[in-house]
């Protein structure tokens, strides 16, 4: 891959959870959210996540920047372990790291005005005093395209895309090398979501920053990431420079998520093949043994059914965990 | 083309009165939708697109709410039409699938009961007789196991079999026009692919005229015969599905092609976004409603276009064909499938 230390590496990252409340323990049962993931990114770099809902894609991505503790495996951080460190010892790589959620609504206090709610991580780290936060905010807003007297207004006030602006802004208030943007641009309409698109890669561009960029929309993803991991039940099946995952997908589950996305042009709608799956997805709780894609897989084998694959490379600097990848 | 339409709306206008005054919601909406024709309707959110279709099914119970124009079903009016005899159309004759599945059913039923429920409203079937049917619809709509999920409440589903069992439920009185509200916005991809080939299989096995509305330009060129562009709630360009995505007219209609990252070949620096926001429909501009937001206004935007045009593309933009072009192509660039 590319030269110099990756930002951020998950090595052998898992995150279960447990569901139920039998007294029991050994009765309560397991969701495999996250099994056993790795991937690095490098600085300046988007990686794109995608998957389906449930694949554990923003769970991955919360674990990243530590809002959920980790089951096992390791988080580095600029070469840093920090996925067992303490709240005090992290406090310094919160500063470096950030997020941006899906719904910006939802993330923003309905109760404070936008200068507040932008100012809040600046005065908690004590970056600056209150009259220079304020002069600090008036850049943020200028820098996501906002009016300055947005400060003195409340979330509800704005639009789901504008919101979204806040949302951005208040990541970067603490200038973070990372942004983990979780499906940052689904619940936008479609004029907005390219708005927002073109803002995530023009700060990127304006201030270098290492992206993290969970979706669901493949589009989008191959417009804004340089490499794309591809999530299926906790795992990620393939992963590569974005060019070469979508031209050339060697997961038989990428190539059916990539053949699923209807192209807004009629002439290439009724030429592509379209591979239709069958099925859903299975619970995370209960996983298939072997791949877990085998029961929707038009070319599983008796192999897939019993003995799980790894990433491994595959040219064109792509990693594919499926024991039959497929050839472009 | 010469067999009258099933549906037929003419001059619709949905408004509602309130504190800051009128807002119109729907406003002066005419369209014909031919037998087996699957017309989508594209927009964004408060286009009025979904009002629309609620407007024709006589579900706005909003006392607020002004209802004007003409919705003629298979040459019967349904604007004021009474309740009872609304009921008899409506989930015989016209059926609906909505956005969220999990809303559209009642949780504390199940989905054989609901379906049942549906069929013995509609017929003269016993309880038994419904109960098999809900079984061969469970089936024909492609959930596995349908005899173990008739017995299943909808929690117990997930999102995709939800809607399939939504789908199957509007299916169960073959009806002859399927109205659907952005069916797979809420569902994956792939499960996406699944329902709309089962409305494609719809059309072909049982001839219903289909409108379906999305925002997913994609959705629209897979499914749609005839597409229609709302853009606070009007009209603003409609046409054959290969004619609007080959020649479209209107810039708001660039706009939304242009807005949506391509999958294949290059990748462009910037996407295309339409600056600015849809207009609050409290203050929808006098003239064209999307002048404020478009890069070739000019003074004659001020009065309100006519929805215009030839060999059944119509548009409403004031732009003559030399200008569109020239506007287009600095817009999109060149189209594929444009000499």
């Amino acid at each position: 891959m590319t030269g110099g230390l990756p930002l951020l590496e998950a090595i052998d990252l898992v995150k279960h959870y447990r569901v139920g409340n039998n007294l029991l323990r050994r009765l309560n049962k397991t969701v495999y959210a996250v099994d056993d993931v790795s991937f690095a990114v490098w600085p300046g770099e988007t990686l794109g996540l995608v998957g389906e809902s449930g694949c554990g894609k923003s769970t991955l991505g919360r674990c990243l920047v530590r809002l959920y503790p980790v089951t096992s495996g390791q988080i580095r951080f600029d070469g840093t372990d920090i996925a067992t460190l303490r709240p005090a010892q992290l406090r310094p790589y919160r500063l470096r790291m950030q997020m941006v959620f899906q719904d910006p609504a939802a993330s923003l206090n309905p109760r404070r005005r936008i200068g507040e709610i932008l100012a809040e991580p600046l005065l908690v780290h004590k970056r600056c005093n209150r009259s220079e936060a304020a002069e600090r905010v008036g850049e943020l807003l200028h820098l996501v395209g906002l009016l300055p007297d947005s400060a003195d207004r409340f979330p509800h006030e704005f639009s789901g895309g504008q919101r979204q602006r806040v949302g951005i802004a208040r990541a970067l208030a603490l200038q973070p090398q990372l942004v983990v943007a979780d499906e940052p641009v689904s619940a936008l309409d479609v004029s907005v979501q390219a708005q927002i698109v073109n803002l995530f890669l023009e700060l990127q561009e304006r201030l270098g920053l290492t992206y993290v960029f969970i979706a669901h929309d493949l589009s989008v993803v191959r417009q804004v990431s340089t490499r794309t991991a591809v999530m299926y039940l906790g795992s990620v099946v393939e992963i590569g420079p974005t060019d070469a995952v979508l031209r050339r997908p060697a997961h038989p589950y990428t190539q059916a998520l990539i053949s699923a996305v209807p192209v807004p042009d009629p002439t290439r709608a009724t030429q592509r093949a379209r591979i239709i799956l069958t099925g859903d997805v299975p619970s995370p709780i209960d996983p298939p043994p072997g791949c877990c894609f085998h029961p929707r897989c038009r070319y599983a084998t008796d192999r897939c059914r019993s003995e799980r694959p790894v990433l491994t490379p595959y040219g064109d600097g792509t990693q594919v965990a499926c024991h039959h990848p497929l050839d472009g | 083309m010469s067999e009258e339409p099933i549906l037929s709306v003419r001059g619709l206008k949905v408004s509602f009165r309130t504190d800051q005054g009128m807002v119109h919601a729907v406003d002066d909406i005419s369209f014909d939708l031919d037998a087996r024709e699957i017309l989508c309707i594209v927009g964004e959110s408060g286009s009025g697109k979904t009002l629309t279709i609620l407007t024709i099914l006589g579900l706005i119970s909003d006392p607020n709410a002004v209802i004007e124009g003409s919705v003629r079903f298979r040459g019967r009016e349904l604007i004021g039409l009474p309740a009872r005899q609304l009921r008899r159309v409506r989930g015989r004759e016209i059926a609906m699938i909505f956005q969220d599945p999990m809303t559209a059913l009642t949780p504390v039923f199940t989905i054989g009961w609901q379906i049942a429920e549906q069929v013995r409203e509609h017929t003269t079937l016993s309880r038994r007789a419904a109960r098999a049917l809900a079984v061969e619809l469970i089936e024909a709509v492609g959930i596995p196991n349908p005899k173990g999920v008739v017995d299943r409440y909808p929690h117990e589903l997930s999102g995709g079999m939800r809607q399939r069992a939504v789908i199957a439920m509007a299916l169960s009185c073959n009806p002859a026009l399927l109205l659907a509200d952005e069916p797979t916005t809420a569902l994956d991809v792939t499960v996406q692919a699944q329902i709309l080939d089962l409305i494609r299989k719809l059309r072909a096995d049982f001839g219903s005229s289909v409108i379906l509305i999305t925002h997913n330009m994609g959705v629209v060129a897979e499914m749609a015969d005839r597409v229609m562009v709302m853009y606070a709630g009007r009209i603003v360009e409609r046409g054959q599905r290969d004619s609007v995505f080959a020649r479209p007219w209107h810039p708001y209609t660039w706009g939304l092609l242009g807005s949506i990252p391509p999958l294949e070949g290059e990748r462009p620096h910037r996407l295309i976004s339409i600056p600015g926001l849809p207009p609050s429909l409290l203050h929808v501009p006098a003239g064209c409603a999307f002048a404020p937001r478009c890069r070739w206004s000019r003074a004659a935007c001020a009065e309100r276009p006519v929805l215009a045009g030839s060999g059944g593309h119509d548009s409403a933009c004031v732009l003559d064909p030399t200008q569109r072009r020239a506007a287009r192509a600095a817009a999109l660039g060149v189209l594929p499938g444009v000499a």
